[in-house]
């Protein structure tokens, strides 16, 4: 991996929250920019939480125990001083059921370009356009968002994101709810997008980590078990756990 | 074994109907009751008197016009401190406050629905009068304001508590979904959860503008009881008189089937005629709304 080209630097990050149920233990973990990277594991491994600290959508929730450092680029995201806002306009995230917010279908693109003061009408059609969503809503754009279909939803929820122009996308578990071709349609989507943006997918099966990984990392019980491009982990994997997961005999 | 079954469901269904239709019967009724009893007031008033601006039994001057005003005047001064408060303090609730402070305000805040409105008008006619009296410089203390004033503190937690509920049942993923993309808390609840909310909301102040119309006790006790047809802004500090307090004080005291008496069974059917005005708006923007979420997820 080429040192320069890292985006997201992770270093021994630790995280506890006040009921115990999930934790991050000691991860380090480069994000590479320009790449899709998955991090894959079963139910409870910390994958959620891990993106949920790196756009700070964790000061919600009642951590009592956050140590390690976060870098976006030069930005020390843990530091009480960064400015959240502007780190979340940086760093989009995609959630796992489809969350269209109680608008219409433009609305819910121009709702992010507002509240962050931009004015560009290019950008609807735009986002709209890279999450492979324009042709089967421009007839239909002041329809209340609720009425698309679940996919639809969900690359509407990409578009979203993709409006407000961040450097990285997280997504978690974006396709879960979808049928297949919806699916398909997300991951191409993801595909293209790469060539702009950072991408860390926590995909919903192991074979959607296989699929699209340009670099993966395995979590287990929140322990980064094993860390590489995405082509060696599903065919040579280093830890006998790693293996046994990618093989599907647990998990 | 299977006769048995029958038998009780049928018992069961016809208790139950029973007590869905005997609902209706009362509520019919009363209407029928109200208007046998408030409909000679039309015969035996002429229009014109019943539409004037005096109202004193006495000499057989039976304006309803001061009383109308009376309380249209106490009902929107209340409505206008009750709302903005009242939803303020959901959104609190709902979205600011940490959460023990949400449990120990919650509870209170639903006892303090319960109070009973003669304590309150008490409190109202010993404390909030004379502080008014003193600091606003009035004549007396006990004017339309100070009725205003204390049917909004009796609406709030009504409004409160039905606003908080329809809020804190926003799914937290739209909370997130705002800001994952940059909305501040503020934007978040401005611009995602109290729209989501709104049909409760809007629930929420019905009920809280239907209790401040109907409210007799604290309005009679502190809004000074004097039947003057409000004219301009500051009729607000003069006393004024509600329909439900002209009632209230006069029905004791009227002989029965006397015109005076036919009159306040009018002004009875009035109220009940706004009430259900009240309603069916509620009912018809609520029935919208629902119509168009059905639209939408079928």
């Amino acid at each position: 991996m080429n040192k320069n080209n890292q985006k997201i630097t992770i270093q021994n990050l630790i995280l506890h929250y006040s009921d115990g149920t999930e934790s991050l233990q000691d991860i380090s973990l480069d994000i590479p920019a320009h790449a899709i990277t998955v991090i894959f594991g079963p139910a409870g491994g910390g994958k959620s939480s891990l993106l949920r600290v790196l756009n700070r959508l964790n000061d919600l929730v009642d951590v009592v125990k956050l140590e390690g450092e976060v870098y976006l680029d030069d930005l020390d995201v843990l530091s009480p001083k960064t400015d959240v806002i502007a780190l979340r306009r940086r760093v989009g995230m995609v959630f796992a059921r489809p969350v269209v917010l109680p608008m219409s279908i433009q609305e819910n693109i121009t709702y992010g370009l507002e509240i962050a003061g931009i004015k560009d009408d290019q950008r609807l059609e735009d986002s709209l356009e890279k999450a492979a969503l324009w042709e089967e809503v421009k007839d239909r754009l002041d329809d209340p968002a609720v009425t698309l279909s679940g996919g639809q939803q969900q690359r509407l929820c990409l578009a979203r994101v993709l409006a407000l122009e961040p450097e990285v996308i997280l997504l978690d578990e974006p396709t879960s709810g979808l049928d297949p071709i919806s699916t398909g349609k997300v991951e191409e989507s993801l595909q293209a997008l790469k060539e702009d943006y950072t991408i860390v997918l926590v995909p919903h099966s192991v074979q959607q980590a296989a699929r699209t990984a340009d670099y993966a990392a395995f979590f287990l019980q929140g322990k980064l078990i094993e860390y590489a491009p995405g082509n060696l982990l599903f065919t040579n994997p280093q830890d006998q756990r790693t293996q046994d997961y990618v093989e599907g005999r647990f998990g | 074994m299977d006769r048995d079954l029958n038998l009780g469901e049928m018992i069961i269904t016809r208790l139950i109907n029973i007590a869905g239709y005997s609902a209706i019967i009362f509520v019919g009724m009363i209407f029928y009751f109200l208007l046998r009893e408030g409909l000679p007031t039309l015969n035996e008033v002429n229009f014109g008197n019943l539409v004037s601006n005096r109202w004193y039994p006495i000499e057989a001057y039976f304006g309803i016009l001061p009383l109308l005003g009376g309380s249209l005047v106490i009902t929107i001064g209340a409505t206008l401190i009750a709302v903005p408060f009242g939803i303020g303090t959901a959104v609190y609730l709902a979205e600011i406050a940490p959460r023990w402070v949400r449990e120990i305000l919650k509870p209170l805040v639903e006892v303090l629905a319960g109070l009973p409105s003669v304590v309150l008008g008490f409190l109202g006619m010993l404390v909030l009068a004379p502080f008014l009296r003193k600091y606003l410089q009035l004549p007396t203390g006990l004017t339309a304001f100070t009725g205003s004033l204390l049917l909004g503190g009796m609406a709030i937690p009504t409004v409160v508590s039905v606003a908080e509920d329809a809020i804190d049942a926003v799914p937290k993923s739209y909370r997130d979904a705002s800001l994952a993309i940059g909305a501040t808390k503020w934007q978040t609840i401005w611009r995602v959860t109290l729209p989501a909310a709104k049909s409760g909301v809007t629930t929420a102040i019905m009920l809280g503008v239907g209790r401040a119309i109907g409210e007799t006790m604290t309005v009679m006790m502190v809004s000074g009881n004097a039947p003057v047809l409000p004219g301009g802004i500051r009729a607000l500090f003069k006393p004024a008189r509600t329909m439900t307090a002209t009632i209230a004080a006069e029905m004791g005291e009227v002989a029965t089937g006397s015109v005076h008496y036919h009159v306040l069974f009018f002004i009875g059917m009035v109220l009940f005629l706004i009430s259900l005005l009240i309603n069916i708006t509620a009912s018809f923007v609520v029935f919208r709304q629902r119509q168009r979420q059905e639209r939408i997820l079928s």
